[in-house]
């Protein structure tokens, strides 16, 4: 059972540190690759911390693992992930005459996998 | 920076102490960090946030080749000669980059660009490349973050989370000085934060208004309207916004009754849907605000020269990013000569990635082109992007082991101050002694 959500990539404290420590250290790598969830929709979903979930968007999918939204940081209906490679590869392709790919607010389909 | 800003020897002879560092990791480019220095190890950086030390304290000796060819260590001057061979080879070479190196590569790059006919681009096309063309259409009311800390008494931060991008911004600049017309610090300063996440930055500020995803266009242009007197439906505002209009009338309240208002906006406006719209907007809602106080925009910037990309390849061309100049004359067209299109639609043909990591931060497609074409990567860092690069050269790190210039968030060129040596070479060694060649084989084809 999927669902369509909106999926906001930003900055964080560990992955802006990650990027000192090296692109290939363990600290980045774990921190771009978790999704955060709101608590409201980890409920709804049955997602506990560590599962795992597909993301589409139409560029592109990838896999990562869950982890709740600290308190009401996140709106239900909205995801956030860090900057980094899988971020990257579901923004979109065409920059609309900007040079800038869509990268934030991309609509995305989450699945849980079994 | 103090006058006392020199190298020190610090009571333990093994100890260097650096005072008044500068930080090079983002765009508030802090130049009142006091290192201690042992060996070629940075063991304290004292006023630095939490970015920083990490910035500091990762950057010793790398262990790597300087250069690398095809993934085998090679000599310099071999990685020269393969580099000018590609530039020059190429039918649509691609310079990118350049955020994170001083001004004086940068010029050099630009020039590099030039000789080949090629098109530079940066890292501020994925950044706040969308601001530069709003600047370009509207213009900027700005100041410096000076002038934010002595003046600003509203503060409103929109699409932008200065407390995990950008850590010391509220101590430093925007919310905690007491400045020369706030002499009470944050009691005199209101702070207001818009965006579509309760981020860490709400705990800072004294209003925060959460709007609904991808409605910022909207948002701004509510406040527009309402900074003109007009009347608006109150459903129809809070249906498209998520914010109720009352609260988008309370804050053009105090916009109107502010007597420095300073507008920070980050990359939640120009990498969202409306990009150089959403940024365009913020800066007519700014510069309509002057018929009622004194208002300023400022762009959160995010690496620690992207700033200085800006100034040098506009000094150097007319245009801060996406300039192509293959027919002997600068021609700027974003969409067009910007790297993520050029890499995407498979036009680029070569390329040299200054200082950037596109093959983690670039969509699929550009990622496969670039990994199907001969590129040189120059980076401290062992990255995705230099792995797979044709020639990679392994560079001493700007601001730790090399000295030069960079241009803060808001214009105002910084100088480096190094700690250490590096046995790498700095990005502008390279890129002279590149330009030397590329402009030898060029004048070979030139001749009869």
């Amino acid at each position: 059972m999927s669902e369509i959500f909106i999926l906001i990539p930003g900055r964080t404290s560990k992955q802006g540190c990650g990027i000192s420590e090296g692109k290939f250290s363990e600290g980045y790598l774990s921190e771009i690759n978790l999704l955060q969830v709101s608590p409201k929709d980890m409920q709804r979903l049955g997602l506990n911390d560590g599962d795992r979930v597909r993301l589409s968007s139409e560029t592109g999918a990838v896999e990562v693992a869950v982890v709740a939204a600290k308190g009401d940081e996140l709106p239900s209906g909205v995801l956030f992930i860090a900057y980094g490679d899988l971020s990257s590869r579901l923004m979109g392709q065409d920059t609309h005459g900007s040079g800038m790919p869509t990268s934030k607010g991309l609509d995305v389909e989450m699945e849980k996998i079994a | 920076m103090s006058l006392a800003a020199e190298k020190e020897t610090a009571p333990d002879s093994s100890l260097k102490i650096v005072l008044d560092a500068t930080c090079t990791f983002c765009g508030c480019v802090c130049d009142d960090i006091d290192l201690t220095v042992k060996d070629d190890h940075i063991i304290e950086a004292k006023r630095a946030c939490v970015l920083g030390k990490s910035w500091f304290f990762n950057h010793h000796t790398d262990q790597r080749p300087s250069c690398l060819i095809s993934g085998q260590p090679a000599s310099i001057d071999d990685g020269i000669e393969r580099a000018a061979q590609i530039l020059t080879a190429a039918k649509y070479p691609i310079i990118y980059g350049l955020s994170d190196t001083t001004c004086e590569a940068q010029r050099l790059a630009v020039g590099i660009g030039d000789w080949i006919g090629g098109t530079v681009d940066t890292t501020t096309s994925v950044c706040h490349g969308p601001s530069g063309m709003a600047f370009q259409g509207v213009g900027e009311v700005t100041c410096s973050l000076g002038e934010i800390a002595n003046r600003g008494d509203l503060i409103i931060f929109w699409g932008s989370n200065p407390a995990e991008s950008h850590p010391r911004h509220f101590t430093k600049y925007s919310l905690m000085p007491k400045g020369m017309f706030l002499p009470n610090g944050r009691k005199d300063r209101t702070c207001v934060l818009v965006d579509v996440r309760k981020t860490k930055s709400a705990r800072a500020a004294d209003i925060f208004l959460q709007i609904k995803p991808r409605k910022d266009f909207e948002a701004l242009w509510t406040l527009r309207a309402l900074a003109q007197g007009l009347q608006l439906d109150a459903q129809v505002i809070e249906d498209e916004t998520g914010v109720p209009l009352a609260a988008w009338q309370d804050l053009m309240d105090r916009m109107k009754r502010a007597k420095f208002g300073v507008f920070l906006f980050g990359m939640g406006l120009t990498m969202t849907r409306g990009k150089h719209l959403n940024s365009e907007a913020v800066l007519a809602l700014v510069r309509d605000m002057n018929a009622y106080t004194r208002f300023v925009a400022k762009p959160m910037r995010g690496h620690g020269n992207v700033t200085g990309a800006d100034n040098v390849v506009s000094w150097q061309t007319g245009y801060p990013f996406g300039v192509n100049l293959s027919r002997g004359y600068p021609r700027f067209n974003p969409g067009e000569y910007t790297t993520a299109d050029t890499l995407a639609r498979g036009e680029a043909d070569a390329a040299m990635i200054i200082a950037s990591d596109p093959m983690s931060n670039f969509g699929q497609a550009a990622r496969e082109r670039l990994a199907a074409i001969p590129y040189i990567a120059l980076d401290p860092k062992e990255t995705p992007t230099t792995r797979a690069a044709t020639v990679a050269f392994t560079t001493a790190t700007y601001g730790i082991n090399v000295a030069g210039t960079v241009y803060r968030m808001d214009d105002v060129p910084i100088p480096l101050r190094p700690a250490f040596d590096s046995p790498h070479p700095s990005d502008f060694d390279i890129l002279s002694r590149l330009e030397k060649r590329v402009k030898q084989l060029k004048a070979a084809v030139r001749l009869p």
